[in-house]
């Protein structure tokens, strides 16, 4: 009898060796430098959990297995092999996937042990399947948005909040009930239906813009359904990884929402996009100044400081690879070209930061907020590329404005400001921005990577003659 | 009947420790950051594969079978592209590789 003990022990001293190595591999991610050896210690940590649980753990048939491990590589490696401009919904998607694992093995624990399911371990089951369960459809429609399959616009409807908080009312009366009876296994697909239900009237409301901090929530929610499942299954491998996970999205849904001056609850249920039509109607005929790409390429090459501000129109526009050549040239001339990151440009955390380290921009010149905001007053060129909401003053200077209070990167303090902008409509947030009117702005109207084209050619042509 | 406290404990733990060293992650590196945690949380492939490999139940066979599936895409997918965007981002000055 020993020697199965023995086995078990093993089994969990690899446990804790994985979860060691997952805590790692978090850290190692911190910095650039180190942070490859971080995917190799998760990777590793991956490894051996996988290994010892097929080694062991009372095993008896491994076909079953194979093929899920099969079937998952085989959608796995297309999905690691995606465009960096398709990251947000690939992002979305393994979220979906995650929370299906959850709410499956959810579900059939359920079965396996009802009607016998301790109080404390159904409250924790039940959490496990509402959360998997609307994770699941709400990262499915949140990709959907991503990929325009689905319509990007929130879609609103009278008594759209009531109808959602309802649902999750029913779900978690439901929830209590089975914890009290936990033998009425007919009442468990509601407990599966009604968060899948949810899941998709979540999203629906929720615009392009708030992406960010969706995609976030959704991680933390993917996080905290894992860890609850380490608890219904009683592992702390799964609790750990979950737990990380789940904090992970947390402290992103955080920083996201500061970003935009909103709380997780107004970007839930505020259907940001549809407040201010009104504001939007009067300005149309203000004068800007716009400008030539033989003009904007003038000024650009006479400027000692550049800083280039990316928004998600340069990721529709894929300009990225485009301003890598303008970074290049202007470089060349001594121009010292800074890029300026918002925390909640583009549609998923981090994503302006890809798109230009796969353009080969070094990550050395890409400044979040805090670190170049001081840095406007010296700079001679701000050029926006594709990006609205966050630079308008408005969110400084107008109390009245739905963005006021959000934090803006400073380009109007810089001595000339240049946007690339299609046409004059209003960003997201359907709001006008100040900025385009100022006599220090130049609007460059166009498609952003030919517009950067031109300038480039401008630039490269100047130096030859 | 699983130790109770102790997973309360550890679930604890683990998040502040989380809430701690996911605090330091340069913005620079959010994005890789989700797809490596969702890669990370993964590892509940080993609940599914127990499920599909002790062939208790029909159902818990074919669910378990399916969570493998799904968790198995991740963990490809997600270590696959945390690793090819972390090996896009270089310092400047370093040579470039084409």
């Amino acid at each position: 009898m020993t020697t199965p003990l023995v086995t078990e022990q093993v089994i969990e001293i690899i446990y804790l060796i994985s979860a060691t190595l997952f805590i790692l591999s978090l850290k190692w991610l911190s910095a650039p430098a180190t942070a490859r050896r971080g995917v190799f210690a998760g990777e590793i940590g991956m490894i051996l959990a996988i290994g010892a649980t097929l080694l062991y753990r009372g095993i008896v048939d491994y076909k079953w297995i194979v093929i899920g491990l099969v079937v998952g590589t085989i959608i796995g490696i297309p999905l690691g092999r995606v465009q960096m401009t398709a990251v947000p919904q690939r992002t979305a998607l393994s979220h979906a996937f995650g929370a299906l694992c959850v709410a499956l093995v959810g579900t059939s624990e359920y079965y396996l042990r009802a009607p016998d399911v301790p109080k404390f371990m159904m409250s924790v089951l039940s959490m496990e399947v509402i959360l998997g369960s609307l994770t699941f459809t709400g990262s499915l429609m949140a990709a959907g948005k991503l990929q325009e399959i689905l319509p990007q616009r929130p879609i609103t409807y009278k008594g759209q909040n009531v109808v959602n908080i309802a649902l999750l009312a029913v779900s978690v009366a439901v929830a209590v009930y089975l914890v009290l009876h936990p033998g009425e296994t007919r009442l468990f697909p509601l407990l599966i239906a009604i968060p899948l239900l949810f899941g998709v009237l979540m999203i629906i409301p929720i615009g392009g813009a708030d992406m960010p901090t969706v995609i976030s929530l959704l991680n933390s929610y993917a996080g905290l359904s894992a860890a609850a499942m380490g608890f219904v299954i009683d592992s702390k491998l799964l609790i750990v990884a979950g737990a990380l996970d789940g904090s992970s999205g947390f402290i992103l849904s955080v920083i996201m929402s500061k970003a935009m001056n909103r709380s997780f609850t107004n970007v839930l249920f505020g259907a940001f996009g549809q407040v201010q039509v009104s504001a939007a109607a009067a300005q149309e005929a203000r004068p800007v100044h716009t400008a030539t790409a033989e003009e904007a390429a003038a000024i650009l090459g006479a400027a000692n400081a550049v800083v280039i501000v990316p928004g998600y129109g340069m990721a529709v526009a894929q300009a990225q690879h485009k301003v890598r050549e303008l970074y290049d040239a202007l470089s060349k001339r001594g121009v010292d070209v800074k890029f300026a990151i918002h925390p909640v440009a583009g549609r998923m955390p981090g994503h302006m930061n890809v798109l230009l380290a796969e353009a080969d921009i070094p990550y050395d010149k890409l400044l979040d907020m805090e670190a170049i905001n001081p840095e406007f007053p010296q700079t001679d060129v701000a050029l926006v590329i594709g990006a609205n909401d966050v630079t308008n003053p408005a969110a400084r200077n107008d109390p009245k404005s739905p963005i006021y209070g959000m934090p803006i990167l400073d380009v109007d303090k810089a001595r000339t400001v240049m946007v690339i902008k299609r046409g004059m409509s209003p960003g997201f947030a359907g709001i006008d921005n100040e900025l385009y009117y100022l006599d220090k702005t130049l609007m460059l109207f166009g498609d952003a990577r030919a517009f950067v084209g031109d300038i480039v050619r401008q630039l490269t042509g100047e130096g030859h003659g | 009947m699983p130790d109770l406290t102790s997973d309360i404990y550890v679930f604890i733990l683990a998040a502040f420790l989380g809430l701690e060293v996911i605090k330091r992650v340069s913005p620079l590196l959010h994005t890789p950051l989700m797809s490596l945690t969702n890669a990370i949380s993964a590892i509940s492939v080993i609940a599914a594969i127990e499920l599909a490999g002790k062939q208790q139940t029909a159902l818990s066979t074919i669910l378990g079978t399916l969570a493998v599936a799904a968790a198995a895409t991740n963990i490809v997918g997600g270590f696959m592209i945390t690793d090819r965007m972390l090996k896009m981002f270089k310092a400047s000055g370093k040579p470039k590789k084409p």
